[in-house]
């Protein structure tokens, strides 16, 4: 699970990156910063066709950056990185909690372990 | 003899546990413990056991009270805090209780709807996988849960955050 959480972070960087090298990209980032945007106003703030736009949003989707959303015929564009890193800090602590509640019941296994022996042997006797 | 070669440390065989958000409505937790299924199984259903480790030492929480009944339709309730004036209870009922493989528990504290917890108990080789499944009631329950976790920490930065401008102010007023 973490290996792959590693992979998987080291896979967005590249893509992050990727998505970054691009000025009109970065203006659209800018401007979702401010406010939630359609794909349509985006397109019509950057002087670009539908299509373009689609095609940059879609990058910045694929890295993670960019989250989009259809509600009715709108598809609505957000910045999508702060979740997906407040998720995964979450996550990580979530899963610290089960495991020291594991190393715990450990110890309680090990306790009834060796108490079914004794027993066991006691009935044995 | 047999007993010398069971508890032989396998390093292969460390202990793991993972956490996988399944779907938008589902989280997954796994880990595999040294021991046979009805002694596991056990630790989860005698609240004198499950006392014990449900509330670990290092979350700085202390379980103040543990109930649970353990049986089809039988209640639950777990309360937890650092004294009996600030405390915050969990609680609910079991919905299914198949000894030693399978239980399944409703989380009704939940302001968004109730949560169904479903934990199973699979042995291998006197070992026994455990895999805890929750069901969230809706996408935006499981949001809220995560972006809730995240809230509490802001607000504790927040309260640092004035405390620092409290001192700060205070120390230019006194030289």
């Amino acid at each position: 699970m973490l290996n792959r959480m590693v992979q998987y972070a080291r896979g967005r960087l590249d893509a992050s990156f990727a998505a970054l090298s691009d000025a009109t990209r970065r203006g659209v980032l800018e401007q979702l910063g401010r406010e939630d945007a359609s794909i349509t106003d985006l397109a019509e703030k950057f002087h670009m066709t539908l299509t373009g736009m689609k095609k940059h949003v879609g990058v910045l989707e694929q890295a993670g950056l960019v989250i989009t959303e259809k509600v009715g015929r709108v598809r609505t564009c957000k910045l999508g990185l702060r979740r997906l890193a407040e998720e995964t800090a979450w996550m990580e602590r979530y899963r610290q909690l089960w495991a020291s509640r594991f190393d715990e019941l450990d110890e309680v296994v090990e306790e009834l372990k060796r108490k079914e022996k004794v027993d066991g042997r006691k009935k044995r006797e | 003899m047999d007993a010398r070669r069971e508890s032989e440390p396998s390093p292969m065989n460390m202990p793991r546990t993972t956490v996988e958000r399944k779907s938008e409505r589902e989280l997954v937790v796994t880990r595999t413990f040294d021991g046979p299924a009805r002694i596991v199984f056990e630790a989860w259903t005698r609240p004198e056991l499950l006392e014990r480790w449900w509330a670990p030492k290092s979350t700085g929480v202390s379980l103040l009270s543990c109930e649970a009944d353990v049986r089809v339709g039988g209640t639950y309730r777990f309360v937890f805090g650092h004294d009996a004036s600030k405390t915050m209870a969990f609680f609910g009922k079991y919905l299914e209780v198949t000894p030693h493989s399978r239980l399944v528990w409703t989380n009704e504290e939940g302001e968004g709807g109730v949560a169904v917890t479903t934990v199973t108990f699979e042995e291998k080789g006197g070992k026994t996988l455990l895999v805890l499944h929750e069901l969230h009631p809706s996408k935006e329950a499981l949001d809220a849960v995560i972006a809730g976790m995240e809230g509490g920490m802001s607000e504790t930065f927040e309260q640092l955050d004035e405390l620092l401008v409290t001192l700060g102010a205070s120390r230019t007023w006194a030289s």
